[in-house]
């Protein structure tokens, strides 16, 4: 579908500035909330400061189906008519720019800060508090009122190894009416930095985005930077390249696996699974050193050659870690007192997802198959396709399940790609990126949908850029996956997202 | 229940037997770096200019690299013309004071044990609470994984307790973000004291990646006082492990 008044173009492809057409709020807001309405979905929306208290809003919109981006622009004073109302897609975003740049979306149903941090550049606050005054998740919370209603707050630290995060639950008895969640605590305030520079603390910033996430989110940035420079990667390193994405994917959807099964007290696949996690990531060592990927892909390509010894190293080990894999999930398919627990647990409702934009295994849960690899192919996706897993019902059996196919397509794609694999060389040298230019580049990590959005300079440094985490679309969608259910199941629907508190943080 | 059994049977005994033998890393692993003085020019400042988070220092042709902010990335490695820096495979990194992180040479000034009183305490029994303070999920997954089959952390008498109250120390992740200041000064007050902190990768020994950003503070002991630093970016688990040994004075 052509939105109105946008300029189409594909995941990594650069455009000039001046291209984006800007047009006036009115129409902008009416243009997205039909795009949005006829199918389409924000796949990020932010603001660039403009003279004063001005900013230009940017709103990247993803058609599916097509596999076309499209951008436009609007520029606006100290307020807007919030989109929120007519499309709940946009709260987040709305919220983020809103704490950002101090920019008040008028109309926003729930207009909160996000991260609890001072607005960029100096600019005003937009609930008035004071630099002191900011602190973590001390807002006004939803509240429900009423006899036996009552309200149980968890976190920052919570009792597992995890990172922090505020959850407030409005309960009646056992049952949980509302789930609010409050984050920020792992505001590092990566995209200010990356403004900032110098430039060779940008891939450690990528890296550490979401470090669970560090293939993806680096790739991301790689493809995007390689984009503005008009460079080009060679075959082999987006074969490399490939591989360790879906590397980051086994991971972590075996050790999602082993965790949901811990917390429901199945011991047997947690024990196995959180064994095989670590063999899947050191595979990932075995390709540059580093469990998490670090310091393997580079704007150009990757660092590390996989030479023939290698290969062969890893494809047997991923085809005993397939036998393994799959003794250990299939147990759980077979166990009625498994299923009993996460069939009907969490349930998201396709509708809800659509509404609110959600991505990746949580959207593919529910019948929604998306999926960047498919839908917006880079790198080897283009040439060795790999088909998009989904199952029905959007409960925690579902995002299970989901993965359960995703771990088997993974392993096959890899195997299948180290038998034929490209020849010549891993690295091109890089130029700088080229001035005054837009780019969006899109990776699907094992979360789901990771989105890198980038305007350079007159000089070719970065004017913005702009990181959205799929957690960043999916943490409303746990909150709603809460609703009615028993405040015991919190910790099994969580698992079943496992979303990232530091890529939404930034 | 027959599968379960049959399962387990495919899924063999795991355990590594670290530390009675060495473990195995893959082969392009980067441990502890070594520094050959006698090979750096006093002039040429290759590695300072390309290392992303100024480990590197140096003074006439004395080069110094502190492990705490190292993020073994190799790159001072690369553009060394006289190769005078060489990370080894050196996998033990830990250390008691941050000085002991410096390295100008190929020397190593590992982790000493507790003092007698407090490893009396402790060394037989450590609970520790884990409190994640801007950490990117990956110091935090490979200390999870110390739980696993293949490290089993139990036999070694440490266990992560899910209260600070019911622990005897701190293993903190992350740079210190403002935003998990308090919170992180609340749960260490809430353990019980004699306590023990351990500051494990590199945001958490001093800022890492996020060194001088305004949101963060720069390591766990600008905000509490830290007996142990582990450093990479993240440690490998058996780095994070062999730390934990040596505190307890295990190894």
């Amino acid at each position: 579908m052509q939105t109105p008044y946008a300029v189409s173009f594909r995941n990594g492809q650069s455009l000039a500035v001046g291209e984006i057409p800007v047009i006036p709020i009115e129409r902008f807001r009416d243009s997205v909330i039909a795009a949005v309405g006829g199918g389409g979905r924000i796949a990020s929306f932010f603001a660039v400061p403009a003279d004063g208290a001005g900013v230009r809003l940017y709103a990247v919109l993803a058609d599916d189906g097509q596999g076309t981006l499209s951008v436009l622009s609007c520029d606006v004073q100290d307020r807007y008519p919030s989109l929120t109302p007519d499309c709940p897609q946009a709260h987040l975003f709305e919220r983020e720019i809103a704490e950002q740049w101090g920019v008040v979306p008028e109309g926003h149903p729930w207009l909160k800060p996000v991260r609890f941090h001072a607005p960029f550049d100096g600019r005003r606050d937009v609930w008035g508090r004071t630099r002191e005054q900011i602190l973590p998740s001390v807002m006004k919370y939803f509240q429900v009122e009423g006899h036996e209603v009552h309200e149980v707050a968890v976190g920052p630290v919570h009792a597992g190894i995890i990172e922090p995060g505020h959850f407030r639950f409005q309960c009646h008895g056992e049952i949980v009416l509302h789930l609010e969640i409050s984050l920020g605590y792992q505001h590092r305030g990566i995209e200010e930095a990356i403004l900032r520079g110098p430039e060779k603390r940008l891939l450690p910033f990528m890296q550490t985005v979401a470090g669970d996430t560090s293939i993806g989110h680096t790739t991301a940035y790689c493809q995007l930077r390689e984009s503005l420079a008009g460079g080009c990667v060679p075959p082999k390193a987006q074969a490399i390249r490939g591989i360790a994405l879906e590397l980051e994917r086994l991971a972590n959807h075996t050790g999602d696996l082993g965790a949901l099964a811990g917390d429901i007290g199945y011991l047997p696949t947690s024990s196995f699974c959180g064994r095989i996690r670590g063999d899947f990531l050191n595979m990932s060592a075995l390709l540059c050193g580093n469990r998490f990927g670090r310091g393997l892909a580079v704007p150009g390509g990757v660092c590390f050659d996989l030479t023939p010894k290698t290969a062969e190293t890893l494809a047997e080990r991923l085809t005993a870690a397939k036998k393994d894999v799959s003794t250990a999930v299939n147990l759980l398919w077979n166990t009625p007192s498994v299923l009993a627990r996460f069939e009907d647990t969490g349930v998201v409702q396709s509708s809800i997802c659509r509404e609110l934009g959600m991505v990746g295994v949580p959207a593919r849960a529910c019948g929604i198959a998306m999926d960047c690899r498919a839908d917006f192919p880079t790198g080897i996706y283009q040439t060795s396709p790999i088909a998009v897993s989904v199952w029905e019902k959007g409960d925690v059996f579902g995002r299970a399940y989901v993965r359960w196919l995703e771990i088997q397509k993974s392993i096959d794609f890899i195997l299948g790609l180290l038998a034929s694999f490209p020849e010549g060389p891993i690295r091109t040298e890089m130029k700088p990126p080229a001035t005054n230019l837009f780019c969006v580049s899109l990776v699907e990590g094992w979360r789901g949908e990771i989105c890198h959005a980038a305007i350079t300079a007159a000089d070719g440094s970065f004017r913005r850029y702009k990181i959205v985490d799929p957690s960043f679309h999916n943490w409303m969608g746990l909150a709603m996956a809460l609703r009615e259910q028993q405040i015991s199941d919190f910790p099994l629907c969580n698992k079943s997202f496992n979303l990232s508190y530091c890529g939404h943080d930034l | 229940m027959i599968r379960a059994c049959l399962a387990r049977l495919q899924q063999k005994h795991r355990t590594i037997s670290y530390p009675k033998t060495a473990p195995a890393l893959p082969e392009p692993y980067c441990g502890r770096p070594a520094i050959n003085p006698g090979l750096c020019s006093a002039e040429c400042r290759e590695c300072l200019e390309v290392c992303p988070t100024g480990a590197v220092s140096k003074e006439g042709n004395a080069l110094t690299i502190d492990l705490g902010r190292c993020l073994f990335c190799r790159q001072c490695e690369q553009v060394c013309p006289t190769k005078a820096v060489r990370f080894s495979r050196e996998y033990r990194l830990a250390a008691g004071s941050k000085s002991d992180l410096l390295v100008s040479g190929d020397e190593m000034k590992l982790a000493q044990a507790l003092d007698k009183k407090t490893k009396e305490l402790f060394g037989r029994s450590l609970k520790l609470r884990q409190v994640s303070a801007g950490g990117c999920n990956a110091c935090e997954a490979d200390t999870n994984v110390l739980n696993t089959v293949v490290f089993d952390l139990g036999r070694f008498g440490i266990q992560f307790a899910a209260s600070p109250r019911h622990a005897d120390g701190l293993l903190v992740t992350g740079p210190v973000t403002e935003n998990m200041r308090l919170a992180l000064q609340k749960t260490y007050e809430a353990v019980a004291d004699p306590r023990i902190v351990i500051a494990a990768g590199a945001c958490a020994v001093s800022g890492g990646p996020f060194i001088g950003l305004s949101p963060v503070h720069h390591g766990v002991d600008s905000v509490i006082p830290v007996d142990l630093y582990i450093p990479g970016c993240p440690p490998h688990p058996v780095t994070i492990l062999d730390g934990l040994l040596r505190l307890l004075g295990s190894i």
